[in-house]
């Protein structure tokens, strides 16, 4: 058994597919018509084979008060590896990009969070001495 | 002033206070990962939650709304008055 694909739920499909592709920098991996939703994820730009990422319709109703709660608490729903996340906070913010909370550092780790736009709220994180 | 040093008489208490001063305005999960990673505080988030409702009530931290978030800010106005009551008293005195 191996993990191949992991989700976030989002708002609006096309919207996010913008931000996760160019926001973001990932790459669309595949796009296939549902009925009124699309099976669409995307990848590491680095990684075409890698994990993909699921930008799944939050149409379920127990969704949205779900995600409202973490979101008002300032938990990310998933985290992503980055190298340096004070260049990322950077480039981001210069893109528009809000974030709850700046490069922190916290000893083996340093992270941040920032509002994917679709309704979640986003870690980076950076191993550090890797 | 009660509430005051019921709440600072915590040493968790004491330490979100000194991360909010460290950066003013973080979440309750930016609070609980801090204590955690800097801290080894092991605390449930609904324990935390529940310190800062103390240090909320005492005056010490205050918690505004930003759109979908909620973020916390020290306020260190009742600290203030502790020092006023003693410490400046005493300089006038001296």
């Amino acid at each position: 058994m191996r993990i191949n694909l992991t989700s976030v739920f989002v708002d609006d499909q096309a919207k996010a597919l913008q931000f996760y592709t160019t926001v973001l920098g990932f790459a669309k991996k595949r796009d296939i018509p549902l009925g009124t939703h699309r099976w669409l994820t995307v990848v590491a730009a680095s990684e075409p084979n890698g994990t993909e990422l699921l930008l799944e319709p939050d149409a379920h109703p127990a969704v949205k008060p779900f995600r409202a709660a973490l979101v008002e608490d300032g938990i990310p729903f998933t985290s992503f590896a980055v190298k340096d996340v004070a260049a990322e906070h950077k480039r981001l913010s210069g893109l528009g990009v809000r974030f709850t909370q700046p490069p922190t550092d916290l000893g083996t780790v340093v992270t941040a969070v920032f509002d994917d736009t679709c309704g979640n709220l986003i870690q980076i994180a950076q191993a550090k001495g890797a | 002033m009660d509430e005051v040093f019921r709440a600072i008489a915590d040493p968790t208490r004491r330490a979100v206070l000194d991360e909010l001063v460290d950066r003013d305005g973080q979440s309750l999960f930016e609070i609980c990962t801090r204590l955690t990673m800097k801290h080894g505080i092991s605390s449930s988030r609904q324990a935390i939650s529940q310190h800062l409702d103390v240090l909320e009530a005492a005056g010490l931290v205050v918690t505004r709304r930003d759109g979908r978030f909620k973020f916390h800010y020290f306020n260190g106005a009742p600290l203030a008055a502790i020092a006023q009551r003693w410490l400046q008293a005493k300089g006038n005195n001296s």
